[in-house]
């Protein structure tokens, strides 16, 4: 079976329906349409230059600007954690743990699934470290800010209890304990509900992807069980990373709650 | 040599505070609102970063792990915060004559702290403190939302208290009247603490 090329005409088809969606709210008042506008024009603009800079770089196999590139989407993932943030680390540790969270767990579990599941030659083909490394981002991201979100906040509005404990001479681990494991598991949340869904309720976006490329249901089924136990890898081990460095800063050398560190939620 | 004794301790606004507190002593510390008396306290407790230091038992804060240091310095704050839902959470080996001085039997520790009174509260917030043994207490305001009948018994467990284990008491308290408890009595004036009478 051969894919079916899409014409600009089949694109502007589907663009109308949005633009409906949009011309539906404007009429009904309920002021999503410029945000629904941005949105949209902004998934189309950056998924073709994407494919213009996959196409050269597929065609390249430079090891320099692949590196460029993973690199480019690992800061914007970064920034995209520190602006979920209602409240976020001030200075460098705004970016800075979403960096080192997200650098720890997606590029050593792409690197892992390349080198010792895939066995792609080289391990750098682009044609799998992009898409793979892209779906790791992608997901740890969104588990990342989760994570973060909820310890941060969980620590503001808590930090009279938590203090409390503190004074009763309990270490900073014990004190913040609860905090932590309640972050973890709202980090996992989406992708434990994904994989419970999986084949069920939802066809995972990869398997479509591959099914309607031509490829056997079934080798498109293994590949997206791959993909999403390595997902939830890479999502709980930047979420745990995250989390013990987070917590980790809102406390200094001395054991105390430096909420301090954390900058007030923008209105 | 001082139980507890502050070198120039320095937080927010105040002048730098400079006391000596013996064992089984007793002082307290009036102020009007806002003058900095709970943030001294937390300072003293090791809460919030200051300048100068504090030494118990002529050792000081930065070389007594601060976990270790919070316990021999107990601390009770104005408000209380429970992190669990029944009283009892909040206790390990809970001794229960020193429930009967204020009034409760160790079946209150199956209760849920959000039933409890503030006062009631207040007072285990005292108790969970105790359990802890501190050889320095710092009490911000305890008997603020007490009933007359509450107040002496916590005035009464506190002076008994120091009194058994010699520990040393700094009281904060917001009425100018003469303590019972206390030897000496200093009050912040103008950013300075000063000696009030002994």
């Amino acid at each position: 079976m051969e894919l079916i090329q899409l014409t600009p005409w089949d694109l502007g088809a589907a663009a109308v329906l949005v633009m409906l969606l949009a011309g539906l709210s404007f009429h009904l008042q309920l002021g999503i349409e410029k945000r629904l506008s941005i949105a949209a024009l902004r998934s189309a603009v950056q998924l073709s230059l994407l494919g213009l800079v996959l196409k050269v770089i597929f065609t390249q196999s430079n090891p320099l600007t692949i590196g460029l590139l993973t690199l480019f989407m690992l800061l914007v993932a970064s920034y995209e954690v520190m602006n979920r943030q209602q409240r976020r680390y001030q200075g460098y540790w705004g970016m800075g743990v979403g960096i080192f969270s997200m650098f720890i767990s997606s590029f050593s579990v792409t690197l892992l699934a390349l080198l010792v599941i895939l066995q792609v030659e080289p391990w750098y083909t682009p044609q799998y470290l992009i898409p793979l490394l892209g779906m790791m981002l992608g997901n740890t991201m969104t588990g990342v800010a989760l994570s973060l979100d909820c310890l941060n906040q969980n620590a503001w509005q808590q930090r009279a209890s938590i203090e409390a404990r503190l004074m009763l001479g309990h270490d900073w681990h014990t004190a913040i304990a609860e905090i932590r494991r309640n972050a973890m598991r709202t980090g996992l949340i989406p992708i434990m509900n994904a994989m419970a869904a999986a084949g069920v309720v939802s066809i995972p976006g990869m398997m479509t992807g591959q099914i309607l490329a031509g490829s056997q249901p079934l080798e498109a089924a293994k590949y997206q069980i791959l993909i999403l136990f390595l997902v939830s890898a890479s999502i709980g081990l930047g979420s745990m990373t995250a989390i013990w460095l987070g917590s980790k800063h809102l406390f200094d050398e001395r054991q105390r709650l430096r909420l301090d560190r954390l900058t007030q939620p923008k209105r | 040599m001082p139980q507890l004794s502050l070198h120039n301790l320095q937080v927010q606004q105040l002048a730098p505070i400079n006391l000596d507190i013996s064992a089984g002593q007793c002082i307290t510390l009036s102020g009007p609102s806002g003058c900095g008396k709970t943030q001294l306290l937390r300072a003293i407790a090791d809460l919030d970063p200051h300048q100068g230091e504090a030494r118990l038992d002529g050792i000081a804060q930065g070389e007594i792990p601060a976990p270790q240091w919070r316990q021999r310095v107990g601390y009770l704050p104005a408000e209380s915060a429970w992190w669990r839902e029944r009283v009892g959470d909040h206790f390990t080996n809970p001794d229960p004559k020193l429930f009967e001085t204020l009034g409760f039997t160790l079946a209150w520790l199956e209760r849920e702290v959000s039933r409890l009174s503030t006062g009631e509260r207040h007072r285990f917030a005292l108790l969970r403190l105790l359990n802890n043994r501190p050889q320095v207490l710092l009490l911000d305001e305890p008997t603020a939302n007490l009933d007359q009948t509450s107040t002496q018994q916590v005035e009464q467990l506190i002076s008994d208290y120091r009194q058994k284990l010699r520990a040393a008491v700094i009281w904060v308290t917001h009425d100018n009247s003469q303590h019972q408890n206390s030897t000496h009595h200093y009050r912040f004036k103008d950013g300075k603490l000063e000696q009030a009478w002994s």
